[in-house]
């Protein structure tokens, strides 16, 4: 029989109509002032944390809706925004600096329906305000960290196999090895080659100049690029918990850029002096040999190098790393007994047995920490990047006492200066340096205002299309609006279903438009409809007809606009991306709807009856 | 039943596609010139810089905030209102040696000796260098979605059809452009976001044409071409009509009442959809027939037998 559907087919539309519109009740609810603790490095947020934290707020007569424990992080939801402040005052004096305690909003999802996945939609930051940075690596230095580091290791490596070289130098060509006779250089080839894949070696020997090349291969430089990058992406989300933001993003894009975005911060020149700060720290031996003023004039040993002190005067260090900064694991600003303040340090286990070797064998000698740091100076490299200006100090140089294991104390620091340091230690060291290449701040009153702007469009534009449709179409019309609106509740359910998706501005944007082409598959159905009804067709015939021929035109017109969305997607960036998802969403849900939902009921209004009359 | 056209017989639309096609390519050339000479206003997104919105408490008079950027920081500064008497933005170009960060606080000094009740509602910075790559991935975007599409409508229809939908869609990006040229609207990133959908809705419109075309080449085995497209355009016009209008409404809320942050946008759109709804006649149908379109070109399409496994999915 014509215009008959299964029962399974019917019930596929309805369950999955049911299921869109379930995920889409989240959103209805609205947000709790919450207040969410999370640990740093050493400390945990446990069962204890929370009950003290109950203590806490209870004692201060702060009334506690729900205080949810989840991945290691405390959520703590109050009744209005004033107490959100004094609770998260309260909290930070008493848990201390090992806790961060954050603002936050927490969706007002009833817990049965969270338990079965459900949450609103993730608002983006041009619609409830924050700041946003796009970062860039400096690649170059990465690299050219690696290169030092491999000189180094040619040198000790070379002496080890006791080849004697007249030289190792860094040029534009890559790190030249010179040597006085050919077997030398013969010698160290055949063994250098067998030390990895790392490098490629290249016999540039000329006119009784026996020199070897040496290149970093290029799998290996995309091997530091990835690990520069990696171990950037950890160090600023140590930095970005330091902030003391609910829920930050800290993501990567593409091959040597970094995205940042901070949900309601408003202070960004402090995000951007904690992001920014491109300090490190590397412990150097002291080269007592050096005669300091010989050095200053340039007669130095290839393997040490001058620098300033911070308090004045030079120092020699040998150019050798005992250890970076990057095995620090944790730094505490502290008085020692003449209440002089020091910064301690922990170290990582590798570290610690690292350190605890070098200074083995050095005890009673000198040893310096060198504080490196990378500053915008205005100067901006000809490619219009910004030119970053190495700062290296030796902050303190102190006689190595004992054997040192993965606890001691650097000394010799302002107040000030051990606060600053101990916190950038803590949050890591950037393997290389970072600069800000965009940025973008959204008032939370500007948020407000985009969705407030967003709703208006929307609401006017349905209302008008809704009521269009009722008119001209009718009963089909009202089948068509309510297809329509199960279409847009369906994307926001889609939408809070998908875990990365995010509403933007542009997004709502995209939901508008979907509202406007939606009908689209509607109208090609109708009018076909309307059109085999003039030929003469029977009301059966032309409701099977208008559906069957008008789906290959919608499915060849919704795949073109989908492709287009995909590409917007595939270039687009944070606000373009989320218009792209929406319309993607839209286009396969509309589809849904207007095809197979609509003839769900008109099957049932009209199907397999004598109608004489339809109400199209 | 209502009919908002009610058509009686075949319109001749191809009658008049001779002119109208001149005029449609005097439009394109037209913003062709436009593009050379004045060039596309590129938005922040592109050229990169620093824009600062700020709302103040009371309107305020432009000339005075202008006179008071007057540091070495901000100038060249561009300084209009946003939506209301209230809103400013103020935008300031790349200064070499200067830190964007000086700038703000530039701009924020000079406001709050205005108002100090001014407030910071929008900073975007973006570097020269980030503006420049997207405008080569925005084109190169624009150019890969016409690609894309012509592989596509070769594939689902023939090769003349697939020309004539892409000669259509980028008659429209290049017109939707030229007004934005014209008209020196600032072309950002929503805006190309705007020309991509342009792209896919007017494809949409072109698609029901041609869908039409390739049906009714099957069906009036003894018409012309000619009688085979104006047959399928009327059939198609109430649709049209219609969708372009629904469109066009949602498209209008936008304009209106959806903020400034996203007029760009809707501004592209706006004209996207007349030009676009136009061109799938005149341009992409009219450009099929010039490059003789006939009826032996759709009976691939029947051997393949492209309705019937159609039909197998179809409820």
């Amino acid at each position: 029989m014509l215009n008959k559907y299964p029962m399974w087919k019917n019930l596929m539309v309805m369950i999955i109509i049911a299921v869109g519109s379930f995920y889409a009740i989240p959103n209805l609810f609205g947000e709790d002032y919450a207040v969410q603790v999370v640990a740093t490095r050493g400390a945990e947020v446990t069962a204890t944390t929370q009950s003290t934290v109950n203590d806490i707020l209870a004692s201060k007569n702060i009334e506690v809706k729900r205080s949810e424990l989840e991945n290691g992080q405390l959520l703590v939801r109050v009744n209005n925004g004033e107490q959100q402040l004094l609770a998260k005052e309260a909290i930070i004096e008493s848990l201390g600096d090992k806790y961060i305690v954050a603002l936050n909003l927490a969706p007002k999802t009833p817990q049965w329906l969270e338990s079965m996945g459900g949450s609103p939609m993730k608002l983006g930051l041009d619609l409830r305000g924050g700041v946003h940075f796009l970062m860039e690596v400096d690649m170059g230095e990465a690299i050219r960290k690696m290169t030092e580091a491999k000189m180094s290791d040619f040198r000790t490596d070379l002496r080890g196999e006791k080849i004697r070289y007249a030289g190792i130098r860094n040029s534009a060509k890559g790190i030249e090895i010179k040597f006085r006779d050919e077997e030398n250089l013969g010698r160290a080839e055949r063994f250098l080659k067998t030390r990895g894949n790392d490098m490629v070696f290249r016999d540039i020997s000329s006119g009784g100049n026996y020199l070897l090349l040496a290149n970093l291969s290029e799998a290996y430089v995309k091997q530091v690029k990835e690990e520069a990058l990696q171990q950037n992406i950890t160090t600023i989300r140590n930095r970005v918990n330091e902030l003391g933001v609910a829920e930050p993003v800290v993501q990567r894009q593409g091959a040597e850029r970094i995205i940042v975005e901070l949900p309601g911060v408003q202070d960004t020149a402090r995000a951007k002096d904690i992001l920014g700060a491109t300090a490190s720290i590397e412990f150097h031996m002291v080269d007592e040999k050096a005669d300091a003023a010989a050095a200053a004039s340039g007669r130095i040993s290839p393997s040490s190098q001058v620098y300033n002190r911070r308090n004045g005067g030079q120092v020699v260090l040998h150019k050798a790393v005992m250890l970076t900064g990057d095995h620090i694991q944790g730094a505490q600003p502290s008085f020692d007994e003449y209440s002089r303040p020091q910064v301690s340090i922990n170290l990582d286990s590798k570290g610690g047995s690292i350190f605890s070797n070098v200074t083995k064998d050095n005890i009673g000698k000198p040893m310096a920490t060198l504080f490196i740091e990378y500053k915008d100076n205005g100067e901006k490299n000809p490619d219009g990047s910004i030119k970053m200006q190495k700062i290296e100090e030796v902050i303190s140089v102190a006689t190595i006492q004992a054997r040192l294991g993965r606890n001691f104390v650097i000394t010799g620091l302002e107040h000030a200066e051990a606060q600053s340091l101990a916190l950038l230690l803590r949050a890591g060291a950037l393997i290389a340096p970072v600069t800000i290449v965009e940025e973008r701040t959204i008032g939370p009153s500007l948020g407000a205002e985009n969705i407030q702007n967003g709703m208006q469009a929307m609401i006017w534009g349905m209302a008008v299309v809704l009521i269009f449709m009722l008119v001209y179409y009718r009963g089909f019309g009202l089948i068509a609006n309510l297809a329509l609106t199960a279409n847009l509740v369906m994307v926001v359910g889609v939408m809070s279903m998908i875990p990365g998706a995010v509403l933007t501005l542009p997004g709502i944007a995209g939901m508008v438009l979907t509202v406007g082409m939606a009908v689209d598959g509607n109208v090609l159905i109708y009018e076909r409809i309307r059109e085999e009804l003039r030929n003469g067709r029977s009301v059966q015939q032309a409701i099977h007809e208008g559906y069957g021929n008008a789906f290959s035109t919608i499915a060849d017109a919704n795949i073109t606009t989908f492709m287009t969305a995909l590409i917007l997607f595939a270039v687009g960036t944070g606000a373009v991306k989320g218009f792209a998802v929406t319309l993607m969403i839209g286009i396969a849900t509309s589809m849904f709807t207007s095809i197979v939902g609509t003839r769900s009921i008109v099957n049932a209004i009209w199907g397999g009856k004598r109608v004489k009359k339809l109400s199209i | 039943m209502y009919q908002i056209l009610s058509i009686k017989g075949t319109i001749n639309f191809l009658r008049h596609a001779l002119p109208i096609s001149m005029l449609s390519l005097l439009l394109v050339l037209g913003s062709l010139t436009s593009l050379a000479t004045k060039g596309i206003n590129w938005g922040l997104d592109f050229t990169g810089g620093t824009v600062v919105e700020l709302e103040f408490s009371s309107p305020i008079d432009l000339e005075i905030l202008r006179g008071k950027l007057t540091s070495v920081e901000t100038d060249g500064a561009v300084v209009q209102n946003f939506g209301s008497s209230r809103d400013v933005l103020t935008r300031l170009p790349v200064k070499e040696g200067v830190a964007t960060d000086t700038q703000v606080a530039q701009v924020m000094e000079a406001a709050t000796a205005l108002d100090p009740q001014v407030i910071q509602k929008r900073v975007e910075v973006v570097g020269p260098q980030i503006g420049k790559e997207l405008a080569e991935q925005g084109g190169l975007a624009v150019l890969v979605a016409l690609i894309c599409i012509l592989i596509y409508v070769s594939f689902r229809f023939e090769w003349r059809l697939a020309l004539g939908s892409v000669a259509a869609l980028a008659h429209d990006v290049i017109i939707t452009l030229g007004v934005f040229s014209l008209l020196q609207l600032d072309f950002d990133l929503t805006v190309l976001a705007g020309v991509l959908t342009v792209v896919g809705y007017s494809l949409n419109d072109t698609i029901v044409v041609f869908d039409r075309i390739r049906e009714n080449f099957l069906k009036m085995r003894k018409s012309s071409p000619e009688e085979v497209v104006n047959t399928s355009i009327t059939q198609t016009m109430s649709r049209t009509i219609i969708t372009t209008g629904t469109t066009l409404v949602v498209v209008v809320a936008l304009f209106l009442k959806g903020g400034t942050m996203i007029h760009g946008f809707a501004t592209a759109l706006l004209m996207g959809i007349f030009v676009g709804t136009f061109s799938s006649i005149y341009v992409a149908s009219f450009l099929a027939i010039k490059l003789g379109i006939n009826r032996e070109h759709m009976m691939p399409v029947e051997i393949e037998k492209e309705g019937a496994d159609q039909d197998a999915l179809m409820p």
